[in-house]
C-alpha cells in the first residue's frame, strides 16, 4: 500500500452556534471543542441539530449567531469554498459526467487547492488506492455500486488534504454488510491520513464503533460528549442513557447517592436525583442472573444472540426486565426458570418519576 | 398460445405502427423533394436547389435566421439555464411563479403577442436598431416553455443540490460549480434546450412578418408567390437541418459516454 500523504489536522471549536428555521430550533447554542487529529460522531435523534451543525461547519449553513474557529481562526462568515473542508454527502454526489479518477482530481484543478497535472493524476491514483479503488479509476459513478461511490466521495473529499474531513451520514444509504466494512474502513483510513473527523449518524453502533469521542446531541445542544465506554457506561443525562443503548427501568428510593433497587444498594452517577423515588437505568448486561429454584424473578423468554444470551424475565414488584448474558452460563436459564437478579454495576444513573 | 407467437405478434403490430407512422411523417418530406426536383415541363433537375443561391435576399434572410438562432442560444445558455439552475438551488419557493412566466407563452397566441410588444419594436427601431437581429429579444422569449421543460426535468433527474454542495466544499466557486459541474450533469436537457429554440426560431413566421422584418420564413413566404420551387426546397433544407441537428446532437452526447466507458475487465 502507498503512502499516503498526511492531512493538515486542525482543532475546531464551535462556540455557542444557534440557527433556527421559523419557529424551529435546529441549533440551540451548541458549543463544542474537537482536538487535531480526533474523529468525534455526533449522535442523536432526527432533528436533533446533528446535519446542522455539520453543515455550517462545512459553512453550507448559515448560523443566527456564534462562532467557529478552526485552529483558533474564526471562520464563521468563510465561503465553503475558502474553508478547506471535505466533504461525504449521505446521498451519493459524484459527479455523475466525470470518472472515478476525475472526480477524486476535481478539488485539485481547482484555484483554492490547484496542483501540477502530474502530481494531481499521482495524488489521484494514490487516493484511488487507499480507497481499494485503483482498478475502477476509468469507471463512471453509474458503473459503481453504492459502496464504492461512498469509497470515491470519501477518496475525492480527503484528495485537497482538507483541514477537517465532514462525514454526513455517509453509510445511511447502504447496506448492512457493507456499512460494517466500510466503516472500519473510515476509520482505518482516519488513521491513517489523520484528519480532523466529524461524523455524524443517528445509528449508535456505527457512533461508538468508529469514534475516538461521541456527542449525544438532543433539540439542538449537546447532551454530553465523551469516549464511547465512558458515554455508555457513565451517561451524565437521563436521555444519554436511555438513548445510547438498551435500559431497564427499574424503581428504586435514592438516598445518601445510592439508589436501593431489587434488595440492593446501587451508587448513583453525577447528574442523578439525589432523594426520594426513582427510576434506575440498568443496562442489561449490568444483570447479575444466577439460577435458583427458589429465586423471585422467572424467565419469560430466552434468545440466543450467539456470544451472548438475552433473557426476559418478569419480576414480583417490578416491570419485566430484560438481562443479557454470556452465552457459556445460560445453560440452565430456560424459558420458565426461576432465578435471582442481582448486579454487576458499579454505578447506576437514575431519573426522576415523571 | 405461445410466448414466442405472442412476441411475434407484438412485433409485426409494433412495426406496423412504425412503418404508418413514418410514411405519415415522411410522405409529406418526399412530396417536397419530389417537388423541388421536378421543373414545370416534367423533368427532373437542381434548378430550384441552385435557384436559392441566386436570389441574394433569401440567403440574407437565410443567415439572418441562423444568426437570430445563435444569438438566442447565447441568451438562453447564459441567463435562462443559470436562472433556472439557480432557482432550482437556492430560491425553490420561486420556481412555482418562474415555470408560470415561463409557460405564459404557450398560452398567448401569437397575434396578441405581436400586438405587446409592436409598440416596443417600432421604439426600439426608432432609437436603437432597425436590425432584424432585435427579434432576439422576443423569440427568446418564445422558446422559454420549451427550454424551461427540458431544464426543469434534467435538473429533476440528478440531485442538483447535493452536488453544488460538493463542488463548494472542495474549493469551486459559484462560476466553477455552474459551469463545470452543474452544466454538464444538465448537458442533455441543454441541448434539448438549444435544438428546439433552433427549430423554434427557424420556423417561425408570424412575429416576424406582423413586425416587418425579413427572416427566412418570411422570405420564404415571398419567393414561394413566384417560384414554388425554391420556397420548398429552401423549407425542406431547412426542416432537414433541424433534423440533422436533432440526431447528431444525442448521438454525439453518447458517443461522448461510450468514449469515456472503461474497457472491459
Amino acid at each position: 500500500m502507498s503512502t499516503i500523504t498526511k492531512g493538515a489536522s486542525a482543532s475546531v471549536e464551535l462556540i455557542d452556534i444557534a440557527k433556527s428555521f421559523g419557529p424551529v430550533k435546529a441549533l440551540a447554542g451548541l458549543t463544542m471543542e474537537i482536538g487535531p487529529g480526533e474523529l468525534v460522531a455526533l449522535l442523536g435523534p432526527s432533528g436533533c441539530g446533528k446535519t446542522t451543525a455539520l453543515r455550517a461547519l462545512a459553512g453550507l449553513q448559515d448560523l443566527d449567531r456564534g462562532e467557529i474557529l478552526v485552529d483558533g481562526i474564526d471562520i464563521t462568515y468563510l465561503a465553503p469554498n475558502r474553508r478547506n473542508m471535505g466533504m461525504v454527502f449521505q446521498s451519493y454526489s459524484l459527479f455523475p459526467h466525470m470518472t472515478a479518477l476525475d472526480n477524486v482530481e476535481y478539488g485539485l484543478t481547482l484555484k483554492a487547492h490547484k496542483t501540477s497535472p502530474n502530481l494531481r493524476v499521482a495524488r489521484g491514483k494514490e487516493l484511488l488506492d487507499l480507497v481499494g479503488l485503483a482498478s475502477h479509476a476509468k469507471h463512471f459513478p453509474h458503473q459503481l455500486s453504492g459502496g464504492q461511490q461512498q469509497r470515491i466521495a470519501l477518496a475525492r473529499a480527503l484528495a485537497i488534504s482538507p483541514q477537517v474531513l465532514l462525514l454526513d451520514e455517509p453509510l445511511s444509504a447502504l447496506d448492512a454488510k457493507v456499512r460494517t466494512q466500510l466503516r472500519d474502513e473510515i476509520r482505518r483510513i482516519q488513521l491513517e491520513v489523520g484528519t480532523t473527523t466529524v461524523f455524524v449518524t443517528h445509528d449508535q453502533e456505527e457512533a461508538l464503533g468508529i469514534a475516538d469521542r461521541v456527542g449525544v446531541m438532543r433539540n439542538g445542544i449537546l447532551e454530553q460528549i465523551a469516549a464511547p465506554a465512558e458515554l455508555y457506561d457513565r451517561p451524565a443525562t437521563a436521555f444519554v442513557a436511555e438513548f445510547v443503548g438498551l435500559t431497564n427501568q427499574i424503581l428504586g428510593q435514592v438516598s445518601n447517592g445510592a439508589i436501593e433497587i431489587l434488595g440492593v444498594k446501587v451508587p448513583t452517577l453525577p447528574g442523578s436525583i439525589t432523594s426520594g423515588s426513582g427510576i434506575a437505568l440498568v443496562r442489561p448486561e449490568t444483570l447479575k442472573i444466577t439460577p435458583n429454584p427458589t429465586g423471585t424473578g422467572r424467565i419469560f423468554a430466552a434468545s440466543f444472540l450467539g456470544a451472548s444470551c438475552r433473557l426476559t424475565i418478569d419480576l414480583p414488584q417490578h416491570n419485566r426486565i430484560v438481562a443479557q448474558v454470556p452465552s457459556s452460563d445460560a445453560a440452565q436459564l430456560g424459558a420458565g426458570a426461576n432465578v435471582d437478579v442481582s448486579f454487576r454495576s458499579n454505578s447506576i444513573f437514575v431519573k426522576q418519576i415523571e | 398460445m405461445s410466448k414466442s407467437n405472442i412476441s411475434f405478434r407484438t412485433q409485426i403490430w409494433r412495426r406496423t405502427i412504425l412503418i404508418l407512422v413514418s410514411f405519415y411523417l415522411l410522405l409529406p418530406i418526399a412530396a417536397m423533394a419530389d417537388f423541388s426536383t421536378k421543373s414545370l415541363s416534367g423533368h427532373r433537375g437542381l434548378e430550384s436547389w441552385r435557384a436559392i443561391f441566386q436570389q441574394p435576399d433569401l440567403i440574407a434572410a437565410i443567415f439572418t435566421s441562423l444568426e437570430l438562432a445563435a444569438i438566442v442560444i447565447f441568451l438562453v445558455f447564459f441567463l435562462v439555464v443559470p436562472t433556472v439552475v439557480w432557482v432550482h438551488l437556492k430560491l425553490p419557493r420561486l420556481r412555482r411563479p418562474i415555470e408560470l412566466i415561463c409557460l405564459l407563452p404557450l398560452a398567448i397566441p401569437g397575434i396578441v403577442l405581436v400586438v405587446g410588444v409592436s409598440s416596443i419594436y417600432r421604439w426600439i427601431s426608432i432609437n436603437i436598431s432597425e436590425s432584424p437581429l432585435t427579434l432576439a429579444a422576443v423569440y427568446s422569449m418564445l422558446v422559454l416553455p420549451y427550454t424551461y421543460r427540458s431544464l426543469s426535468a434534467s435538473l429533476n433527474s440528478v440531485d442538483v443540490h447535493t452536488l453544488a454542495e460538493a463542488a463548494r466544499t472542495l474549493g469551486a466557486s459559484t462560476y466553477k460549480m455552474l459551469f463545470g459541474i452543474i452544466m454538464p450533469t444538465i448537458r442533455s436537457g441543454v441541448m434539448s434546450g438549444a435544438v428546439i429554440s433552433i427549430a423554434l426560431v427557424l420556423g417561425e413566421f408570424t412575429l416576424s412578418s406582423l413586425l416587418n422584418f425579413q427572416t427566412m420564413q418570411v422570405e420564404i413566404n415571398l419567393v414561394g408567390q413566384n417560384d414554388g420551387g425554391v420556397a420548398v426546397a429552401i423549407s425542406l433544407a431547412s426542416l432537414l437541418f433541424v433534423f440533422l441537428l436533432l440526431v447528431a446532437i444525442p448521438t454525439t452526447i453518447n458517443r461522448k459516454n461510450q468514449e469515456l466507458k472503461p474497457e472491459p475487465a
